[in-house]
C-alpha cells in the first residue's frame, strides 16, 4: 500500500513528506525529477513511473504533484482516488490546494494525512468526519486559537463513524434552511471544417450545497431521467429506488458535495450552443489573413456568455495583427496562442474579428491549420434537456428553502480549421 | 518548551517539530524530551505526540518502550476512539520487542464491541505481521475471527489484512463468501475496491469458465467476428453456479460508485468472470471514466486498449467518445489512437479514415508517425481499404515532414509483404525517395524492399546500390546492414552487374567499426564467394530469397491481459512486486457447498442499512402525484397538504381491518387454545432457553447483544437463491424454526414450541427470567376470514380471497405467508391452479404453492404462496393459471403484515428503544373513542394492524409491542403512551419509513369508532 507520500512543486522542491511504514529516504524524489525534467508539459508525466523496488504514483494539481510511494501491487486507480480525495479535503479545509497554503498549514493537512491513512491504507476520508475530527481554520477560531492557545484538533470526538450515515455529521443546525442544487453540463465536441459535428457528448453533473437541520431524508426526481444513460452516484443515494423509479433518494452529506454526475453518450444527438465561422487563409511571402465570426446557434433564446476563442498558431507564425468589433483579442508570440475574450454574445450584433498574420521569412506555408477551442457558458439552460421536478423531504418538518439552477459550459470544445 | 507546564507552549512546541517532520528536517534528538509528554491530558498535545512516536520510534527503540505503558492503560479506556488511536499507535510502532504485546492488544480489539476498533484491529495485523512474522498462525486466527464480522465497516479491513497476510488460504473465504457479496455494497469505498478484487482471484478458483467454449484464435476474430459470435451464441447453454450470479449481480450496483477505482475493480471483475454476453454492461461506466482526470484517463483507457482487443463489440458503438481532441496529453492521445485501431472495422473505417487524416496534420509529430502506424494496422486488418490506406500512405510519401515520410515507408514496406498488388510502382517510388529520406529506419526499410522485390525492379537494384556503396561509411549500423543484405540478394540475382560492387561493399563492411556488420559481411562473403577449403553452399537463393511471412500488424496492448486488468501490473506491463497471478478456471468446480453458511452465531450490525431502501415512503410518493406542483423552482412543503395526504395512505388498510374485525369471537378461541399449547412447551425449553440466556450475558460485549438478530437478514437471502439440503435449510432459520407451521394448517399452531408466549401485557410474569435478546413468539391476532382479492366480476366466476396467516412461510424465514383462496362460482370444473410468471421488483421473492390439481365448480381451494416483500409495501404481482384461464394477482401487503412478533424482555426493548431515537423514532397522537376503554381493547386494535407481540410493561398506562421486519429482521418497537382519551403512538425502527407508515396506521386504528 501507500508507503510514503511526498509533495513536490512544479520547481522540483519537495514541499512535504509523510511516512507510514519506515521512512523512505527523500533521495527516492530523484528518480521522479528525471522524468519531470525530460517532460515537456507537467502534464506529460506518466501518472506511474517504476523506479527501482518500488512505483511512484502521482497527481498533479495546481502545478503541485503528489506522488505516493508504492512497493508492491496496488490498483493504480486506488491511490489516485485516494491522492484525488486528499486533495480534494484539502480544498474543502482552506478553500485552495496549492502550495502557499500547504506551507502555511503544515500541522494540520500533517494531522489530516494522519488521519486519512493508517498503514498506507484509508482510513477516514469523508469529509463530514474529518472536520469533526479536526476542526477546519477559520478566522475567528484563528484568532481564539492565539488567544487561547488551542489548536485545530477537536478534544469532542466524533460519533460520525457509527451512525448509519457515516457521511453526515451529528446534530446539524441552521436557523435558514437551505438545498440548493447547480446541474452543470459541459459539452464536449469537435467540429470539423464545415461546422458539422465529428462528435459531441455531455458530461453533466450535480453539485449540491446543503444546510439542513436534522436528518433530512431528500428525494430528487426528474421529469425526463431516461435522458441520462450512465450516471454516477454519491454513496449517500439509494441505488435501488435509482433502479427501481428513477428518482434520487438520499440523506445529504452536509455542506457542499456532487450528488450525481451523468453522461450523455456520443450516440445522442446533443445540441450544439454555439457556432463559429471562420476563414483563415496563409500565403506564401506575405503572411495570412484570418476573419472569424461567432453566432449562438440552439440556446433556447438563452445568451451565451463568457465566451472566450483560443487559438494555437503554427509554428512559423510570427505575429498577428487583428481588429475585433467585441471583447478584446491578444496574440502571445511566445506560446503562439491567439486569445479572443468575447464576453456576451449579442445575437443581433455577432461578434467579429478581422486581421493579417505575419509569417516568419522564409518559411513555408504551415501545412495545418490550427483548431479552434473555444469557451462558453449558458445560464439556465441545461444542454441535455435535463430537467428537475421536484424536492421533496422527509423526517423534518421545517420547509426548506430550494433552489435550482442549470448551467451549460463547454468542456472540451473545439472547431477544427 | 516541551518542559513547560503551560499545554500552550507544549503545543507550540510539538507544532514547531511537526513542521520539521514535514519538512523532512530530523528532529529525532529531541525523542527524550517529547516521549515524556505522551501523557499529557491535552488531546491536541497526545495526538501531535503520537504522531513524533510513530514516526521515530524506530530510531530510539529503547526510549520508546517508556510509552507503552500509556497506550496499554489507553486501549482499555471506555471511548472507542481512544482505544482505536491507541491501538493504530501501538501498533505503528516498529519496535520488534512489543510483539508480543500487540499481539494481545490485536486480539482483545478483534473482539471489541466498537466495530471501529476491530477495524483498527484489522488494520493493525498487516502491521505486526511485517514487523514478526513469525506470529502469523495467530494472525490468521485473528483474521477468521475478523472476516466473519458482520459490521460493514470492519470487513473492508479484514479483507485487507486477509490480502497481505494470507491471501492462499481459500479456505477461510468460504463460508464469508454469500455475506460478501450481500454486503459488499454497504463496505466503504476503498473496502469495495479489495473486495471485488480478492473474489474475483477467489471466484476464478472456485467456478468453471462461463464462457464454455474456447476462446477464438486471433486471426478469425477479426475476419468472422459476425460469424463467430453466431456460433457461440447457441453453445451456452450452462448455467452459472447460484454463486457466481450471486457475485455478479451484487457487483453491478457499484458500477454507479463515483470512486472510479471501485468502477474499475467491478469492471475487471466482470470482464474475468462474466459471461460473454455481460461484459458489455462495464462499457458505459468505463466510457465514463474517461472523461475525468488524466491520471485516471490514462489508467482506464490502458485497460479500455486490452478489452478492447478481444471485445471489440463492447465499445464500438461508442468509438466516437475516443476521437482525440488537441488538448489531450501525448500520452493519452498515443493510447485513444490505439484504441480506436482496434475497434476499426467495416463499419466505421471510412469515418476513422477521415478523422485520421485531421490526425495527420497535427503538429506533434510524435502523434502524427503513431497515427501513421494505425493507418498501417487499420489497412492490414480490414481487405477493404487496404489498397485506400495505401495510396494515402504513398501521397504522404511527398510530404515536407521528415518524419512522417520516414514513418510512412516504414509502414508501406509492412503492407507491401502482405500485399501483392502495385508493389512494382509503390516500390519505384520510394526508390526515388531514398535521397531526401534521412531516417535510418526508412533508409533501412526502402533497401530491404528493394532487395526483396529485386526481381520486379530489378531495373533500379544495381543504381540504388551503386549510390549507397559511395555512401557506406556515412550511413547508420541499421543502414550499413540492410546495403549489405542489398548486395547479396543482387548479386544472387543479378550476378553480371552487381559482383564487383558487391565484393566492394562486403570490403567495406570487413573493416567497419561495428562487429555485427563485420560479421555479417563475413558470413556472407564465404557463402557467395567461398574460398577453396570450405564447400560452396548450392543454392544461396533459397537462402536470401526465401519467403518471408508478412508481419502481423498489432494493438501494443494485445497480450497485456494475462495480467489482471486495472492492476499495477497490467498498467506497466511489468510484473509488480507482489502480484499474483489470476488463476485459470478450474475444469470442474470445487464443491460449491463449503460456502453454505452456518446459523450466524453473534451477529452485530451497524450501518447494513444504507442502500435498503425505504420502500414504504416510495410507495407514499406515488401515491400523491400532485403532492407539489411540478415546478422546481422553489416550492414550499405545505404542511397541511401532507398530512391530508398521509390519511389517505391509512384508508385502505382501514377497510381491511373492518374486515379483520368481524371475527372476534373465533379467533379468542384459537388464541385460548394457542395459550395453552404455549405453556406446555415453554415447561420444556425453559432450561435450554436459560442457559443460553447465560451464556449470552456472560460475554461481556454489550454492543453484539444490542441487535442479535438485526443483522440476519443481509446473511439469510443466499437460501432463496441456492438448493439446500433440508438440513441447511433448517439451520437457515435460526431462531425462527419454531414458528414454522405446515403450510394449511391453522396459523396458531405456529407458536407451540416458542418458550415464551405472553399474550396479554398482563403476562409480564411469564417474563420473570429476563432475555436479554429476542424471542420470536406467535402472533397475538390472526385473522381467519380470507379478504377479497379479485371478485367474482373480475375475475370471470373465480373469485380470490387472500389471508395473511402471519406465520413465516416453510421455504424461507423472510416470507409472508400468504393463503389464497380460490372459489369457483362458473358452471365448469376448472383445471390446475399454479403460479404462471411472475415479474417481480427487485428484493422480492416469491415461493410458488405446489400445484392444486383442480378446481370443481362452487368448490373452494386454498394454496399457501411465499412472498419475501423485501421490507416494501410494493405490490407482488403475478399471473396464476387456472385451467386455461389466467389472473393476474396483485397482493399488496399492509404494513403491519411484513413484520413478524417478537418478545423481549421489558429492559431490553428500552434499551433498544434508546438506539432508535432521533430520526427513527415516529410519533403520532390518536383520539380514543369513547367505546374503548380497558387496555385490552386498545391492544386489540393494534394486533389488528400490525403482527405484533405484546412486552411486559411495569406502567398501566403504558403498554409496548415488539416485532421484526420480516426480510431484514429490523427491529420494529411500539410504545403506546395513555391519556384518555388520548393515545400517543411512539414507533421505533430503523427503516424510518415503515416506522412513520405504522405509526400512523396504529393511530388511524386507535381513532376507529
Amino acid at each position: 500500500m501507500i508507503e510514503s507520500i511526498f509533495l513536490i512543486n512544479g520547481l522540483g522542491d519537495i514541499v512535504m513528506e509523510k511516512h507510514w511504514a519506515s521512512a523512505i529516504p527523500r533521495s527516492i524524489c530523484d528518480y521522479f525529477f528525471d522524468v519531470q525534467k525530460s517532460a515537456s508539459r507537467p502534464e506529460d508525466v506518466p501518472p506511474v513511473i517504476p523506479v527501482p523496488h518500488n512505483y511512484l504514483i502521482n497527481l498533479l494539481r495546481n502545478n503541485l504533484f503528489f506522488v505516493a510511494v508504492i512497493s508492491s501491487e496496488v490498483p493504480p486507480l486506488f491511490v489516485i482516488e485516494f491522492l484525488q480525495r486528499v486533495v480534494h479535503i484539502i480544498e474543502e479545509y482552506f478553500g485552495e490546494c496549492k502550495e502557499s497554503i500547504i506551507k502555511e498549514q503544515h500541522v494540520v493537512v500533517y494531522e489530516l494525512l494522519d488521519e486519512m491513512l493508517d498503514n498506507g491504507y484509508p482510513l477516514a476520508t469523508e469529509s463530514n468526519i474529518l472536520k469533526e475530527l479536526i476542526k477546519p481554520p477559520n478566522l475567528f477560531r484563528t484568532i481564539t486559537n492565539t488567544v487561547t492557545g488551542k489548536s485545530n484538533v477537536s478534544s469532542i470526538l466524533p460519533s460520525g463513524q457509527l451512525s448509519n450515515v457515516p457521511w453526515r455529521r451529528a446534530d446539524v443546525k441552521y436557523a435558514n434552511n437551505e438545498a440548493y442544487f447547480d446541474v452543470v453540463e459541459e459539452v464536449d465536441a469537435i467540429i470539423d471544417k464545415m461546422g458539422g459535428t465529428v462528435m459531441a457528448e455531455i458530461h453533466g453533473y450535480i453539485d449540491c450545497c446543503i444546510r439542513l437541520s436534522g436528518n433530512p431524508d431528500l428525494t430528487l426526481s426528474f421529469i425526463n431521467p431516461r435522458l441520462c444513460d450512465d450516471v454516477s452516484f454519491h454513496p449517500c443515494v439509494r441505488f435501488k429506488k435509482w433502479e427501481a423509479e428513477r428518482v434520487l433518494s438520499f440523506v445529504p452529506p452536509d455542506g457542499n458535495f456532487t450528488l450525481m454526475s451523468y453522461h450523455v453518450a456520443s450516440n445522442n444527438i446533443v445540441a450544439i450552443p454555439i457556432y463559429v465561422k471562420h476563414n483563415i487563409i496563409f500565403r506564401e511571402g506575405t503572411g495570412g489573413k484570418m476573419d472569424l465570426t461567432v453566432g449562438p446557434r440552439t440556446t433556447m433564446g438563452k445568451t451565451v456568455e463568457n465566451v472566450v476563442l483560443e487559438i494555437t498558431m503554427p509554428k512559423s507564425v510570427l505575429n498577428c495583427t487583428l481588429t475585433v468589433t467585441q471583447g478584446r483579442a491578444s496574440f502571445d508570440s511566445v506560446t503562439r496562442v491567439l486569445l479572443w475574450d468575447i464576453g456576451k454574445i449579442d445575437p443581433t450584433k455577432l461578434p467579429g474579428c478581422k486581421g493579417s498574420i505575419a509569417l516568419q521569412s522564409g518559411a513555408t506555408i504551415p501545412s495545418s491549420n490550427p483548431v479552434i477551442n473555444v469557451r462558453f457558458c449558458v445560464n439556465q439552460l441545461a444542454a441535455s434537456g435535463l430537467k428537475v421536478n421536484r424536492l421533496d423531504m422527509y423526517g423534518e418538518r421545517y420547509k426548506p428553502f430550494k433552489g435550482v439552477k442549470y448551467i451549460t459550459k463547454a468542456g472540451q470544445f473545439q472547431v477544427r480549421l | 518548551m516541551l518542559d513547560s507546564n503551560k499545554d500552550g507552549l507544549k503545543l507550540e512546541a510539538m507544532k514547531r517539530i511537526i513542521t520539521m517532520i514535514a519538512k523532512g528536517r530530523d528532529p529525532s534528538h529531541l525523542f527524550p524530551a517529547v516521549v515524556k509528554n505522551v501523557v499529557s491530558k491535552n488531546i491536541e498535545v497526545k495526538k501531535l505526540v503520537y504522531v513524533y512516536l510513530v514516526r521515530y520510534a524506530e530510531e530510539q527503540q529503547d526510549l520508546a518502550l517508556l510509552s507503552i505503558s500509556t497506550f496499554q492503560r489507553a486501549l482499555k479506556d471506555p471511548n472507542q476512539l481512544i482505544r482505536a488511536s491507541a491501538l493504530r499507535v501501538l501498533s505503528s510502532i516498529r519496535v520488534p520487542v512489543i510483539a508480543p504485546i500487540v499481539m494481545l492488544a490485536i486480539k482483545e480489539s478483534a473482539a471489541d464491541m466498537s466495530p471501529y476498533v476491530r477495524k483498527t484491529a484489522a488494520h493493525s495485523i498487516p502491521k505486526l505481521y511485517s514487523l514478526d512474522p513469525e506470529q502469523k498462525d495467530e494472525l490468521v486466527a485473528v483474521i477468521e475471527k475478523l472476516l466473519m464480522d458482520k459490521a460493514t465497516l470492519v470487513i473492508g479491513s479484514a479483507v485487507m489484512a486477509f490480502e497481505q497476510v494470507c491471501p492462499e488460504r481459500t479456505d477461510l473465504i468460504h463460508k464469508n463468501y454469500r455475506k460478501l457479496c450481500n454486503l459488499i455494497v454497504d463496505v466503504e469505498e476503498w473496502g469495495q475496491v479489495l473486495i471485488l478484487n480478492m473474489l474475483t482471484r477467489y471466484a476464478r478458483t472456485q467456478f468453471v469458465d462461463p464462457n464454455t467454449k474456447q476462446p477464438v484464435p486471433e486471426k478469425e476474430f477479426y475476419e468472422e467476428e459476425e460469424e463467430d459470435e453466431a456460433t457461440d451464441e447457441p453453445t451456452r447453454p450452462r448455467s452459472l453456479d447460484a454463486d457466481h450470479r450471486l457475485l455478479l449481480r451484487n457487483a453491478k450496483p457499484l458500477l454507479q460508485s463515483r470512486n472510479s477505482a471501485v468502477v474499475m475493480a467491478v469492471a475487471q471483475l466482470y470482464y474475468h468472470l462474466a459471461p460473454k454476453n455481460e461484459v458489455g454492461t462495464v462499457a458505459r461506466p468505463l466510457l465514463r471514466l474517461v472523461r475525468s482526470q488524466r491520471e485516471i484517463q490514462s489508467v482506464v483507457l490502458t485497460t479500455i486498449a486490452s478489452m478492447s482487443v478481444k471485445r471489440k463489440d463492447m465499445f464500438e458503438p461508442h468509438f466516437k467518445s475516443f476521437f482525440i481532441h488537441t488538448v489531450d496529453p501525448l500520452p493519452v492521445k498515443l493510447m485513444k489512437l490505439d484504441i480506436l485501431t482496434n475497434l476499426a472495422g467495416e463499419s466505421n473505417i471510412s469515418l476513422l479514415l477521415r478523422e485520421f487524416q485531421v490526425y495527420i496534420a497535427s503538429q506533434d509529430s510524435k502523434f502524427v508517425a503513431a497515427t501513421i502506424q494505425a493507418i498501417g494496422r487499420c489497412a492490414s486488418n480490414i481487405k477493404e481499404v487496404t489498397s485506400t490506406c495505401l495510396a494515402g500512405l504513398v501521397a504522404l510519401l511527398s510530404n515536407k515532414d521528415e518524419a512522417i515520410v520516414a514513418e510512412s515507408v516504414v509502414v508501406i514496406k509492412n503492407l507491401l509483404q502482405s500485399q501483392s498488388a502495385d508493389q512494382e510502382a509503390i516500390i519505384t517510388k520510394m526508390i526515388k525517395l531514398i535521397d531526401h529520406v534521412i531516417v535510418p529506419v526508412a533508409r533501412a526499410s526502402i533497401l530491404w524492399l528493394i532487395g526483396e522485390y529485386c526481381d520486379k525492379v530489378a531495373k533500379y537494384g544495381p543504381d540504388v546500390l551503386r549510390q549507397m556503396a559511395k555512401s557506406f561509411t556515412n550511413e547508420e549500423d541499421l543502414v550499413k546492414l540492410q546495403i549489405v543484405n542489398l548486395a547479396a540478394k543482387l548479386f544472387v540475382t543479378n550476378p553480371k552487374q552487381t559482383t564487383l560492387l558487391c565484393q566492394y561493399v562486403l570490403n567495406l563492411a570487413k573493416y567497419d567499426i561495428s562487429y555485427d556488420i563485420r560479421d555479417r559481411a563475413r558470413l556472407i562473403r564465404n557463402i557467395l564467394f567461398p574460398s577453396e577449403n570450405i564447400k560452396a553452399i548450392k543454392n544461396p537463393k533459397k537462402i536470401f530469397l526465401a519467403p518471408k511471412p508478412a508481419p502481423i500488424l498489432e494493438s501494443k496492448y494485445k497480450d497485456r491481459d494475462t495480467f489482471q486488468l486495472g492492476s499495477l501490473s497490467h498498467f506497466l506491463n511489468i510484473r509488480a512486486n507482489g502480484y499474483r497471478d489470476l488463476p485459470d478456471f478450474p475444469e470442474v468446480a470445487p464443491d460449491s457447498t463449503v460456502r453454505n453458511v452456518e446459523p450466524p452465531s453473534r451477529p452485530t450490525s451497524v450501518n447494513a442499512e444504507r442502500v435498503s431502501v425505504s420502500y414504504a415512503q416510495e410507495e407514499k410518493s406515488k401515491r400523491k402525484p400532485t403532492f407539489y406542483s411540478s415546478s422546481s423552482e422553489e416550492e414550499e412543503v405545505d404542511g397541511e397538504e401532507s398530512k391530508s395526504e398521509t390519511s389517505e395512505t391509512v384508508t385502505e388498510s382501514d377497510s381491511e381491518m373492518s374486515e379483520l374485525q368481524s371475527e372476534p369471537d373465533q379467533d379468542l378461541d384459537k388464541k385460548s387454545i394457542s395459550i395453552q399449547e404455549k405453556t406446555a412447551g415453554k415447561t420444556a425449553d425453559s432450561t435450554e432457553d436459560s442457559d443460553s440466556s447465560e451464556s449470552e450475558t456472560s460475554s461481556e460485549s454489550e454492543e453484539d447483544e444490542i441487535r442479535p438478530k438485526a443483522a440476519q437478514g443481509t446473511t439469510s437471502p443466499p437460501s432463496a437463491q441456492t438448493t439446500k439440503s433440508n438440513l441447511d435449510l433448517l439451520l437457515d432459520f435460526d431462531g425462527a424454526v419454531p414458528d414454522i407451521p405446515t403450510p394449511i394448517i391453522t396459523p396458531t399452531i405456529g407458536g407451540f414450541l416458542t418458550p415464551i408466549v405472553p399474550t396479554v401485557t398482563t403476562s409480564s410474569s411469564l417474563m420473570s427470567n429476563s432475555v436479554d435478546s429476542i424471542v420470536m413468539s406467535s402472533p397475538a391476532y390472526v385473522a381467519n376470514n380470507p379478504k377479497e382479492l379479485i371478485s367474482r366480476t373480475a375475475g370471470n366466476g373465480i373469485q380470490v380471497g387472500i389471508r395473511f396467516t402471519r406465520s413465516p412461510h416453510l421455504y424461507s424465514s423472510t416470507m409472508a405467508s400468504i393463503e389464497l383462496h380460490f372459489t369457483n362460482t362458473t358452471a365448469e370444473d376448472l383445471g390446475e391452479i399454479k403460479v404462471a410468471n411472475k415479474v417481480l421488483p427487485v428484493g422480492m421473492t416469491i415461493c410458488d404453492f405446489p400445484v392444486v390439481s383442480s378446481l370443481p365448480h362452487g368448490q373452494t381451494r386454498t394454496a399457501l404462496i411465499g412472498i419475501d416483500f423485501g421490507d416494501s409495501t410494493q405490490a407482488a404481482v403475478f399471473d396464476i393459471s387456472i385451467g386455461d384461464r389466467i389472473l393476474k394477482l396483485s397482493i399488496k401487503p399492509p404494513i403491519g403484515e411484513i413484520i413478524r412478533a417478537v418478545s423481549m424482555s421489558e429492559t431490553y426493548f428500552l434499551s433498544q428503544q434508546v438506539k432508535l431515537r432521533g430520526m427513527q423514532e415516529s410519533t403520532a397522537v390518536a383520539t380514543l373513542p369513547p367505546s374503548v376503554v380497558d387496555g385490552h381493547a386498545i391492544c386489540r386494535r393494534v394486533y389488528e394492524v400490525a403482527n405484533v407481540s405484546p412486552i411486559p410493561s411495569s406502567d398501566p398506562l403504558v403498554f409496548r409491542f415488539g416485532g421484526q421486519t420480516l426480510s431484514s429482521k429490523t427491529l420494529v418497537l411500539i410504545t403506546l403512551k395513555t391519556e384518555a382519551p388520548k393515545v400517543t403512538v411512539i414507533v421505533n425502527c430503523e427503516k424510518i419509513i415503515i416506522g412513520q407508515m405504522l405509526a400512523n396506521q396504529v393511530k388511524e386504528a386507535l381513532d376507529k369508532h
